[in-house]
């Protein structure tokens, strides 16, 4: 069970308060209306899905109710850093590649 | 192949089983093979076989990046069931359970299906609403599906509680009696053994680093233990490393990997005959002929590859056991897993081509990948053979995520595995 | 029954409190301090149990969790049965009842056993796989008797009587082990001041200190123990968890403990006692202190009653005054295990010989063992045990120096009890738990722990570190680390030494061989609780089963309830050779949770019954019972479903409840409805975002339908919204959809719209509602109210008022989800009930009937008002629903759904669109759930156009109606379509449009 540490309420709980809300950064479309079926399908659906460093939204669910993103390693688990909507992570996608 | 049979076991038994063959070789790699399967997974290996014994094509190696069924075939809770509300899930699924029925002896491996039937619980109106629907979809598609009161659950599983005093009281089930469950393990060995008779190459430790491509087109794959080979058709069967394997590619695919658990009891005397799955309490269990309670229940909401899961979903799981079956308070759990499942938006899977040519992926089946072995590893199989998607596989494209033609198996059902 | 094993003196029973226990219809005495196989074999019980595949007779092995034979059925009630309990870890109760779970029809003479010794040689491992195949049909004959051999141990027939509990805790550091290196770890640790926990498995501390012989600073052990138990137990920051298990280690130092509170008491926890307790810690630094297990030496027929490990049989003679047997041989590969003879020795009985593998063994031990007489065999092994239901004697032959032969002539050693010791194994299941690979070390002959991402320290011997000395030392400074780490200053605790022995290098042997080839020596156990042998596990290999992982689940090496404890390093060290690799390469199989089992009653902990979900009431709920409501769980609500009077079915009370609401006033108590307070001044826009329809000119104290859908354009719910202020709003969602609503509004909002100025809350429990509804509503609420103006042509439909109703402040909204005049009333909840009586009390003489949620839904289904969740699925979009009125497609911002909708698969003219049918048999109800054809006859698979979602009886149309999806349905109007049902009749069914009752509204304007 994961210890998460939300960046609002600036305490670690437990992940039973939280909802994992899949990937994180996935800004919808500005128009909508303009996007190609392809592209939309892959607004909706299509993942990078990594093994490795994933950002991710999660939400305090049970807490304060905030959004709020996690850097975590999807093999081992590790969090790496949480941070707010808006903010930018410190690690970045270009090293999801650390491990296969 | 030497056979399998009694008589044989009691002829070796005179010889103390020294003289045993091997199932299958460990073959070193060609350079080139006519069709490179990517996994030996169950459903790799069930591909490899039918290839070779509906196809002819038996110049085909089995890349796997460990050893043979030691993915998701090696970590479920080997429950077999085809009855799927979705017109297109259905008729894949009940292909499956027609090729089930037999397989032991068309690979002459005890595969241990046993038929002992799967209740899929309802304890709300629209469960129940549901479960109608879904019962008369699968008597029209020709599966064997009822519909049963408590009255008729109680009768099948005399140990549950079905009293009206549960916290959500059992208000009835559909039935499949043709379902059931299956040795797992035994499933990749069966098909391994037969594939490696005909000619496939099995290698194992053998783990694929890229997909080669040449033109929009892939033409081989690389590996660290046996550098580059090549293949004229690539079907990629990687559950857990779908999107690891479709990167390589230079593509994504519309799946997520989350962890998924489930656990054993210690062996206790048989004392339940059928598998009991109930959506809305969230588990399921069934006995398996070891005396062991397997128990499983949804996969955990965070995207994982660790292959383990969240401690809460364990709880929560043997809270819904002892909730159906308050009787099973004092047994023990023995032992915890997680495997890795590809899940799809619409708990359907995908058997597709892809954005690149000659190359295939068999993926997203979620929880429900085993039971649809063979019929997977039939379909793809003939995908792979001819190029295009077999009728079965045509509605499962990946290219449904652009079209809108989805397949809303947990939508519309809410049937988990 | 005499105690004939026990000695007259001497360990840590307590000899005042002598107890009486059952085993197999047997009554034994033991002393408090026992476990139950201690008193066994006090009582010189040899045979406690049969093999599973071979029936061959079985003993007792071990001391601790690692036995695999001694697994009992313990309950002197049927309610308090349990399966498989471990009676090397029970502790002995007054009036324990046991029974062996193996052997029937006894324990000395079984069928089976005959069959086994006949069939034995039929069953290597994977026989299932290779047999039992034909002819098809008969694999579940097979089966039916591959079962009866199944499990150890049953089921209780009856609930259980005890309640579990869980405790949470957060600790800087936890200790898991209370040997040696544990306790000093603690010590370092609560010094500090940090918050300890101190977990073992043991009813008593202090591990291997426990089982005698060791001196500290000059003095028995067990007085430093008792000192430093004193210490820990009198600071308030430590907690001392004797009997508790620490059985599993999750991501993030979330670890679980499993307490045995009662077990050791009797058989059904005191009144109020939880029985048992999981402890849910999580720990932000652990150090391991669990400890070695110790491997026996795989050798022929080592499965006999009196083979037994070295260890073990100290642990017996020196913590409960036990000897098993008479005369002993000893089999070691290494010097720690001469002690056990020593112990034997010094218990009065004989040692016949150590049998020593190592060649030309020599050092302070060896010189020990010389002084006090006892001959010692260097270079020599037990090859084979010699006798039927117990030891009588030992094969004993030459061994080649690097232990692959047996040479020379043997000699038979007649003995009782052959104990053996091939060394340690580190007990690193824990720290593997997370995915950590333990490391394969030369020097320890054992796996170590790997590297790990957890915040976790491994102290004494699971880190390889044997000797009693290293354990304390190191056990004190990796508790003072732990400490340093979780933010406190820390020294290491000085810890006393040892008077140790030197101990000279150990052998690395695992199988010893015999002269014939393992498949034809007698059989060599592995596994004792599966029936693995090494021949087994050379079979496996030599089929091609090379992954250590194929082994295990070819032959079922450690699939038992000790998961391999005993065998496993055995298992793979035979694996190893017989595939010719190194062990390191072989590696081990994953170890999981849990450690040892645990009662599913302790996991589930209090969220059983009535607990197992929250129940969520209304404020009305007990005027409901009261008034015989049959309730209907919705969510976690319970909502009346119906209200039968005595003697009414449940169509007679629908159509009662439905008649008279269209007749005169029902009334529903409407509160489970989500409701979702907004505010702000971007309101109105969000709104317009999040919904289909336009919400930019709704006017204050008015109110709107709207739908909403997902991004891929198909509903998930829908509700009413009122506007309360020109940045107020308030919204109402579907009784099981509320929470997923408002969490994915603020999901909107939070992540892609943060400039808009708008907040949400959760308002559903703080108002009490309650729709009345039917012509005379307006009369009756008249005689509620006095600040409400009712008029029809002020207090129109879809209008909102603020006012008092019986005398309490309220919000009545004109809205209407039956098609009659309909007022919802809502008040603060804890003036639900007292609003609910004065409506009852002035409604009388209109016939007032309260309606559940059946009436509701009959009611809206003369309307054509779709149900979101039971008319929809996920896969239907609002042109499907044929409600293209609520979506406005002009809007400026691209609302949630409107992209999705547009995709080519949902803008088919041949989707399956929601229609009303009518039976032609007015008096047939199509069953919901029932599948729609064209040709009733055609054959399977037949093409399904689609299903009914909603069906029911209606009184006031005195027929049947029912809505439901139809391929190309909204084409097909007046089209007639088939319905084969499961009883095989097939029922026709007219298309037609949705609204079956008042089709242009009149009634709810009146």
């Amino acid at each position: 069970m994961f210890y998460i540490y939300c960046p609002y309420c600036g305490e670690h709980r437990e992940e039973e308060e939280f909802h994992a809300k899949g990937q994180a950064h996935l800004a919808r479309p500005k128009d909508p209306d303009a996007c190609s079926d392809e592209e939309w399908g892959n607004f909706l659906y299509f993942r990078p899905n990594p093994r490795g460093l994933y950002h991710e939204l999660w939400v305090h669910a049970i807490g304060c109710r905030k959004f709020f993103n996690i850097a975590r390693d999807t093999q081992t688990y590790e969090i790496l850093e949480t941070y707010r909507i808006g903010e930018s992570p410190k690690l970045s996608q270009s090293t999801d590649q650390q491990q296969s | 192949m030497q056979k399998y049979s009694g008589f044989g076991l009691l002829k070796h038994a005179l010889t103390y089983h020294e003289n045993w063959q091997r199932v299958w070789r460990n073959p070193k790699p060609k350079r080139k093979y006519d069709v490179i399967i990517v996994g030996g997974g169950g459903h790799g290996l069930a591909t490899a076989y039918y290839l070779a014994k509906e196809h002819g094509i038996t110049n085909v190696a089995v890349v796997e990046k460990g050893y043979l069924g030691g993915g998701n075939t090696a970590r479920n809770t080997t429950i077999v069931r085809s009855n799927y509300l979705w017109d297109e899930a259905a008729l894949l699924y009940e292909h499956a359970m027609k090729l089930w029925e037999g397989l032991s002896q068309d690979l002459n491996y005890n595969l241990m299906f046993s038929q002992r039937g799967v209740l899929n619980l309802g304890h709300t109106l629209q469960d129940m609403r549901d479960i109608q629907r879904r019962v008369n979809a699968n008597r029209l598609n020709g599966i064997d599906s009822v519909a049963l009161d408590t009255q008729g659950v109680q009768e099948i599983v005399p140990i549950m509680d079905c009293s009206a005093n549960r916290r959500y009281p059992v208000l009835g089930a559909s039935w499949q009696p043709r379902a059931g469950v299956a040795r797992h393990d035994a499933v990749a060995w069966g098909f391994a053994r037969a594939a490696d008779a005909m000619g496939v190459d099995l290698i194992q430790q053998c783990e694929v680093t890229d997909i080669i491509t040449e033109d929009g087109a892939a033409v081989g794959v690389e590996t660290k233990q046996h550098g580059v080979l090549r293949g004229d058709r690539i079907g990629c069967v990687v559950a857990g490393n779908s999107g690891v394997l479709a990167k390589m590619a230079g593509f994504e695919l519309p799946v997520e990997s989350h962890p998924l658990q489930a656990l054993v009891s210690e062996p206790i005397r048989p004392i339940l005959d059928t598998v009991v799955m109930s959506n809305h309490v969230h588990g399921y269990i069934s006995q398996s002929d070891k005396g062991d309670l397997v128990i499983g229940a949804g996969i955990d909401g965070y995207n994982g590859y660790g292959q383990r899961g969240s401690y809460p979903t364990i709880e929560h799981t043997l809270q819904a056991i002892v909730e159906m079956f308050p009787i099973f308070s004092r047994v023990r759990m023995n032992r915890q897993w997680g495997g890795i499942v590809d899940t799809c938006p619409d708990a359907c899977p995908i058997i597709s081509d892809t954005p690149v040519d000659n190359l295939f992926f068999n993926c997203g089946w979620g929880t429900g990948g085993f039971k649809a072995t063979p019929g997977s590893g039939h379909v793809f199989a003939a995908t792979l053979a001819k190029g295009k998607a077999h009728e079965l596989a045509k509605p499962f494209s990946m290219f449904r995520f652009h079209n809108g033609a989805l397949i809303d198996e947990h939508g519309a059902a809410g049937v988990a595995h | 029954m005499t105690q004939s094993n026990r000695l007259p003196r001497g360990g840590r029973i307590d000899r005042s409190r002598p107890l009486t226990f059952k085993f197999n219809g047997q009554t034994y005495q033991g002393f408090a301090g026992d476990s139950l196989a201690s008193a066994l074999l006090a009582n010189g019980v040899d045979v406690i149990g049969r093999s599973f595949k071979y029936s061959r007779p079985r003993g007792i092995i071990a001391a601790g969790a690692e036995e695999p034979n001694a697994v009992f059925q313990l309950g002197a009630t049927e309610a308090t049965q349990t399966p498989n309990v471990r009676a090397t870890q029970q502790e002995l109760f007054d009036g324990l009842v046991s029974q062996p779970t193996s052997g029937w029809p006894n324990l000395n003479f079984d069928f089976m056993g005959l069959m086994g010794t006949i069939l034995g040689r039929m069953l290597p491992p994977g026989f299932y796989y290779k047999t039992f195949m034909f002819p098809q049909a008969a694999w579940d004959t097979y089966e039916k008797y591959i079962r009866k051999a199944a499990g150890l141990g049953r089921s209780p027939r009856e609930p259980d009587v005890d309640i579990y509990d869980h405790l949470n805790q957060h600790t800087d550091v936890l200790i898991v082990g209370a040997g040696p290196a544990g306790l000093a770890a603690a010590l370092s640790a609560a010094r500090s001041g940090a918050r300890v926990i101190l977990a073992d498995e043991q009813a008593e501390m202090g591990g291997s200190l426990l089982d005698g012989g060791y001196t500290l600073d000059g003095q028995p052990a067990a007085e430093w123990l008792k000192a430093t138990l004193d210490e820990l137990a009198r600071y308030d920051n430590v907690l001392l968890l004797p009997r508790s298990t620490v059985n599993g280690y999750h991501d993030h130092n979330f670890l679980t403990i499993h307490e045995r509170r009662t077990d050791h008491i009797g058989d059904r926890a005191p009144a109020n006692h939880s029985r048992q307790r999981l402890h849910r810690v999580r720990a932000k630094w652990v150090v391991l202190a669990t400890g070695a297990h110790e491997r026996p030496l795989v050798y022929g027929n080592n499965d006999l009653p009196g083979c037994m490990l070295a260890s073990a049989v100290s642990t017996y003679i020196n913590r409960y005054a036990v000897v098993p047997g008479n005369r002993l041989v000893l089999m070691t590969t290494n010097d720690n295990a001469y002690r056990t003879a020593f112990d034997w020795q010094d218990a009065g009985r004989e040692v016949v010989a150590i049998v020593d593998t190592r060649q030309g063994a020599a050092g302070a031990w060896q010189e020990e063992a010389r002084r006090r007489g006892i001959k010692v065999l260097t270079g020599h092994a037990v090859i084979e045990a010699r006798g039927r239901k117990r030891v009588q004697g030992a094969v004993v032959s030459g061994l080649s120096p690097d232990g692959s032969q047996a040479l020379g002539s043997d000699q038979v050693l007649v003995c009782d009890t052959l104990a053996t010791s091939g060394g340690w194994s580190p007990a690193v299941h824990l720290s593997c738990h997370t995915g950590s690979r333990p490391i394969w070390d030369d020097e320890v002959i054992g796996f170590v722990p790997g590297k790990t991402v957890q915040k976790q320290l491994a102290a004494g011997a699971v880190a390889g570190r044997f000797g009693l000395n290293e354990c304390l030392e190191e056990g004190a400074s990796l508790g003072a680390l732990a400490a340093t780490n979780a933010g406190f200053t820390a020294e290491p605790a000085a810890v006393p030494t040892a008077e140790c022995r030197p101990e000279t290098r150990p052998m690395a042997l695992f199988c010893v061989p015999h002269h014939k080839r393992n498949s034809r020596a007698p059989k060599q156990f592995v596994d004792f609780q599966t029936d693995v042998t090494a021949a087994a596990i050379e079979l496996a290999t030599r089929e091609g089963f090379e992954s250590i992982e194929h082994v295990k689940r070819y032959t079922a090496m450690g699939f038992g309830t000790d998961q391999g404890k005993l065998g496993n390093i055995n298992g793979m060290a035979i694996a190893a050779k017989s595939l010719n690799q190194t062990i390191s390469e072989t590696g081990t199989t994953i170890f999981r949770p849990n450690y040892t089992p645990v009662t599913f009653g302790a996991i589930a902990g209090r969220h059983c019954n009535d607990l197992f979900d929250p129940m969520r009431y209304t404020a009305m709920h007990e005027w409901h019972v009261k008034h015989g409501a049959k309730f209907e769980d919705v969510g976690q609500w319970k909502r009346p479903w119906y209200y039968p009077k005595p003697g009414e079915t449940m169509q007679q009370a629908l159509n009662r409840e439905c008649l008279a609401t269209r007749d005169s006033v029902g009334i529903l108590d409407a509160s489970t409805l989500g409701k979702i307070d907004i505010q702000g001044k971007d309101a109105r826009e969000f709104l317009g975002r999040v919904y289909t329809n336009a919400w930019a000119k709704l006017p204050v104290g008015k109110c709107r339908y709207g739908l909403m859908c997902r991004e891929d354009g198909m509903v998930f719910d829908d509700g009413v919204t009122s506007c309360l202020g020109e940045n107020h709003f308030l919204m109402t969602t579907t009784t099981g959809g509320a929470a997923g609503v408002l969490e994915w509004l603020e999901l909107y909002h939070q992540t892609e719209w943060p400039e808009l100025e708008v907040y949400m809350n959760t308002v559903t429990d703080h108002w009490a509602t309650m729709t009345i509804a039917g012509p005379n509503a307006r009369k009756l609420l008249s005689e509620l109210t006095d600040d409400i103006d009712l008029d029809r042509d002020t207090f129109k439909f879809m209008d909102w008022r603020q006012g008092t109703v019986a005398g309490v402040p309220a919000r009545v909204f004109r809205i209407s989800f039956t098609g009659e005049l309909s007022y919802e009333i809502n008040v603060q909840a804890h003036y639900g009930l007292h609003v609910w009586e004065k409506l009852f009390e002035h409604g009388a003489k209109y016939d007032l009937t309260p309606y559940g949620t059946e009436t509701m839904h009959i009611l809206r289904a003369e309307k054509g008002f779709i149900i979101a969740g039971q008319d929809t699925d996920g896969s239907v979009h609002p042109y499907d629903l044929g409600m293209s009125w609520a979506v406005k497609e002009d809007k400026p911002f691209s609302f949630i759904g409107k992209r999705g909708m547009k995709r080519e698969d949902c803008v088919r003219t041949d989707r399956k669109q929601l229609v009303g049918l009518k039976t032609l048999d007015p008096g047939i109800v199509l069953p919901e759930g029932a599948q729609a054809v064209d040709d009733p006859n055609q054959p399977k698979p037949m093409k399904m156009l689609g299903h009914i979602t909603s069906s029911y009886y209606s009184a006031n149309l005195e027929r049947s109606i029912a809505m439901g999806l139809i391929r190309n349905g909204h084409n097909r109007e007046g089209d007639i379509v088939y319905y084969p049902l499961e009883n095989g009749r097939v029922v026709e069914a007219e298309i037609c449009g949705t609204i079956f009752l008042d089709p242009k509204g009149e009634r709810q304007n009146v």
